[in-house]
């Protein structure tokens, strides 16, 4: 055992710190690894190349821009827009609250897929959240258009984190009862996944109760616009 | 049957195309370079399978360099105005999310209805579904807006230019996770945190496995690379052969608290940097820094959560 080879972790650290590009941090990061490890460089980057290539799944997300900007260049976002300029009593925390509900409960009937950043997030949920805000702050600045775009991004991670382990099917429960099951402990997957639902409430009510803060943050500049 | 590997063909097509829609962009400065970029993905997703591990390795070792000596620019793809795409929105109303909901369900109907027909990998359905969502939305795009032939992959060139190297990071960090995993760093890590651990304390050792979970978690990005290190070090000798605990409360309970870590990430990039250039944000961390105020007090509460049902 080679302590040393935790010099690949500080690399990223430190690289991800100073903003060096990511993918030079990372490959740097994997070869001193491996080389500190003792594994010749041509080795390395083969075991690099054969990960890269079994994990072109996470890039297939990608199909759906032309799709996306092609609803974009016909005014999906403006219509986005609309429909929630529209809606009496709409605020980014309310609508980020039932897009919340409804990613976890989808997401823990597995259907993951269905929606995240470039399905939903990008063309319908984060120009949504922006007119509510914009009703809610008329003069809402740059920063503060970021933030609430951010939120709708987060948002859409804490609904699936905390609502596809729910599921029985998902890869972390099956990853999970594969360990247990080679140290000798059988588990069904329903057994793990009960154990999801006291987090997902939790998850739930955390969370929602930050996008209500955030509404009153929004009003709260409302009101300073009104003193000035 | 319909396998992955047809919708890696169908996605290696559409890089292509960005490829070469990249040559001909003459507003971009840098247009070879962000053309040999998507370029090698779509040879990626064509080929990989035929090129060996190392000839992978040669592939990302070029994706590596164009992106981190700055080769790659952004291109100005032919678009409408904002005052054309307010008119348009005006004009058809909210019958424009009917193609956007096309893809959602076509992926849900494709996984619950053609999952057992033999037709498609019955393990890959919604993905391969989503793909077939893309196409039937984009028929359904042409026969109604009539758009220039080119213009969705001009448009999706818009898009991913935006995304630029971000769109290769997720695949770097599970290769990077993979070098790990051949160098021990895991064994290495589970016994720093076992030398750490206090004897005889039930709550500390609660206390090292979830957070352990949260920051290896945030080291690698993922939480399915730190549970089996971390389960293996502390959830298994300690929490349930030492003190009986509920080992499905305790690894159940112990990948949240990881989640909790991938919410705190830059290393997760599919969750927290994509999403940023996907929404032209300028601080790349915008998102996680969005989600720190609701991960540090959800791993609080799968702590507690560990501790009173897995030791009752």
């Amino acid at each position: 055992m080679n302590d040393w080879v935790l010099l690949g972790i500080l690399i990223v650290v430190v690289g991800f710190a100073l903003r060096l590009n990511p993918l030079l941090v990372v490959t740097v990061a994997a070869l001193t690894t491996g080389l500190i490890a003792g594994k010749g460089l041509l080795q390395v980057i083969a075991a690099f190349g054969k990960a890269f290539n079994d994990n072109r799944f996470v890039t297939i997300i990608y199909i759906l821009l032309p799709v996306i900007g092609l609803l974009e260049r016909y005014g999906l976002q403006q219509r986005a827009r609309t429909l929630i300029a529209g809606m009496r009593g709409a605020t980014t925390g309310r609508l980020l609250i039932a897009y919340l509900f409804f990613r976890q409960i989808t997401a823990s009937f597995g259907l993951t897929s269905i929606a995240g950043p470039a399905q939903t997030v990008r063309p319908l949920v984060a120009p949504m959240a922006e007119a509510a805000a914009e009703k809610q702050a008329p003069t809402i600045d740059e920063a503060g258009r970021e933030r609430v775009k951010a939120y709708a991004a987060a948002t859409d991670n804490v609904g699936l984190f905390f609502g596809e382990d729910i599921f029985i099917a998902i890869g972390s429960i099956l990853l999970m009862v594969g360990f247990l099951e080679q140290n000798g402990i059988k588990l069904a997957p329903l057994q793990l996944s009960v154990f999801a639902i006291p987090t997902a409430v939790l998850a739930f009510l955390i969370h929602a109760t930050r996008l209500l803060l955030l509404d009153r943050s929004l009003a709260k500049r409302r009101v300073q616009e009104a003193g000035e | 049957m319909i396998t992955l590997t047809w919708l890696y063909v169908l996605i290696g097509v559409m890089f292509a195309a960005f490829a070469l829609l990249s040559v001909s962009d003459r507003s971009n400065g840098k247009r070879f370079g962000n053309a040999a970029f998507w370029g090698l993905i779509a040879v990626s997703f064509f080929f990989g399978d035929f090129l060996g591990d190392l000839g992978n390795g040669v592939l990302v070792l070029c994706l590596v360099g164009l992106a981190g000596f700055g080769a790659l620019g952004r291109g100005n793809p032919p678009t409408t105005s904002a005052e054309e795409r307010a008119a348009s929105s005006e004009r058809r109303g909210n019958r424009l999310f009917l193609p956007a909901l096309v893809i959602p369900i076509t992926a849900l109907l494709g996984t619950l209805v053609l999952k057992n027909s033999g037709w498609i990998d019955p393990k890959q359905a919604t993905l391969i579904s989503l793909g077939a969502g893309v196409l039937i939305a984009l028929a359904i795009g042409y026969a109604w807006l009539r758009p220039p032939l080119l213009a969705p992959l001009q448009e999706g060139r818009r898009l991913m230019d935006s995304v630029g190297w971000a769109a290769v990071l997720p695949q770097m960090l599970a290769a990077l996770g993979a070098v790990f995993a051949l160098a021990g760093v895991g064994e290495v890590v589970g016994g720093i945190a076992t030398h750490v651990l206090p004897q005889g304390s039930l709550v500390a050792a609660v206390a090292l496995y979830g957070i352990g979970m949260a920051v290896f978690t945030m080291i690698m990005g993922n939480a399915f690379a730190a549970f089996p290190v971390m389960t293996g070090a502390i959830g298994l000798p300690i929490l349930i052969h030492q003190y009986h605990g509920n080992p499905a409360a305790v690894c159940a309970i112990g990948m949240l608290a990881g989640f909790c870590g991938t919410l705190m990430t830059p290393m997760a990039a599919n969750f927290n940097i994509v999403p940023a250039a996907l929404l032209d944000l300028k601080d790349r961390n915008a998102v996680v820094k969005a989600q720190v105020g609701t991960a540090i007090p959800l791993l609080a509460c799968n702590l507690l959560l560990i501790y009173f049902l897995a030791f009752r």
